[in-house]
């Protein structure tokens, strides 16, 4: 799918937009375990998660992943966004939780990585 | 013997999680820019960032390390700390001592000496209960693990 629209498909706000968001995205990876993402991640996947913090982006740079979807609605800090800018890292919020977000993608074919 | 290109060493604070990981970013970078294969770079930074989340929750301070040769990258990461008592036990997926605080940052859940020693070709620790911690990581420059 493209980042587009599965920010569209996830009702998303935009953080930080990415230089192309036609980018086609094949595989996911979803945690809070920021060394789960990083054992998983093979990169230019999509990461979804519900931690906020600076670590979040520091995991996306290392991992490689193409994106980064905070789930529930959660808003990372103004510091945070910054970074991620800074990193080119495409940044999106939505109001859905973990488990539909990962069902929804699921369900348009999608991959977790294992 | 392999003739060493490049060495650096970093300062690393611990008890500070806002920090943490900012060192990897910058090898990241240097490593990119010297290029170094991307998949290379992906393992090397990998196990920086899993050591310095380590001395950041569990250490007092550290050191980290990065030596290129032209045929492998090293890392030494050593930290005044608490030391490990079990080491095979702490290399064991699922197994931790992280508090709660720490897993609130997203780390901690027994993920961290596992995903550096796999993202490694030859990884040993050494330490001593009440001094400290030293890991030592070398990932070859043609090794796709």
């Amino acid at each position: 799918m493209k980042l587009s629209e599965i920010a569209d498909l996830l009702d998303c706000e935009v953080l930080v937009g990415g230089e192309d968001p036609s980018m086609e995205i094949e595989q996911v990876v979803a945690s809070d375990g920021m060394s789960e993402i990083l054992a998983f991640a093979r990169s230019k996947e999509l990461m979804i998660t519900g931690l906020t913090n600076i670590q979040s982006i520091r995991t996306a740079d290392i991992a490689g992943v193409s994106a980064v979807i905070y789930c529930r609605g959660k808003r990372p800090d103004k510091k945070v966004i910054e970074f991620a800018r800074e990193k080119r890292i495409p940044v999106f919020i939505t109001p859905m939780v973990m488990f539909d977000i990962c069902g929804l993608l699921y369900a348009r074919g999608m991959k977790g990585v294992s | 013997m392999a003739a060493e290109l490049l060495r650096e060493s970093f300062s690393l604070q611990g008890r500070n999680f806002d920090k943490a990981g900012e060192i990897s970013g910058r090898i990241k970078v240097i490593l990119r820019d010297l290029g170094i294969p991307a998949a290379t770079v992906r393992r090397l930074v990998i196990v920086a960032f899993e050591a310095e989340m380590n001395v950041a929750m569990y250490a007092e301070r550290g050191t980290l390390t990065f030596i290129l040769t032209d045929e492998d990258i090293c890392l030494e990461i050593q930290d005044e700390g608490p030391g490990i008592p079990d080491i095979e036990l702490a290399l064991q997926e699922g197994y931790s001592t992280a508090s709660d605080e720490m897993r609130e940052m997203g780390f901690g859940f027994g993920m961290g000496l596992p995903n550096m020693k796999k993202n490694s070709d030859e990884f040993r620790i050494e330490s001593t209960v009440g001094f400290g911690t030293a890991v030592f990581a070398r990932i070859g420059l043609n090794s796709h693990g």
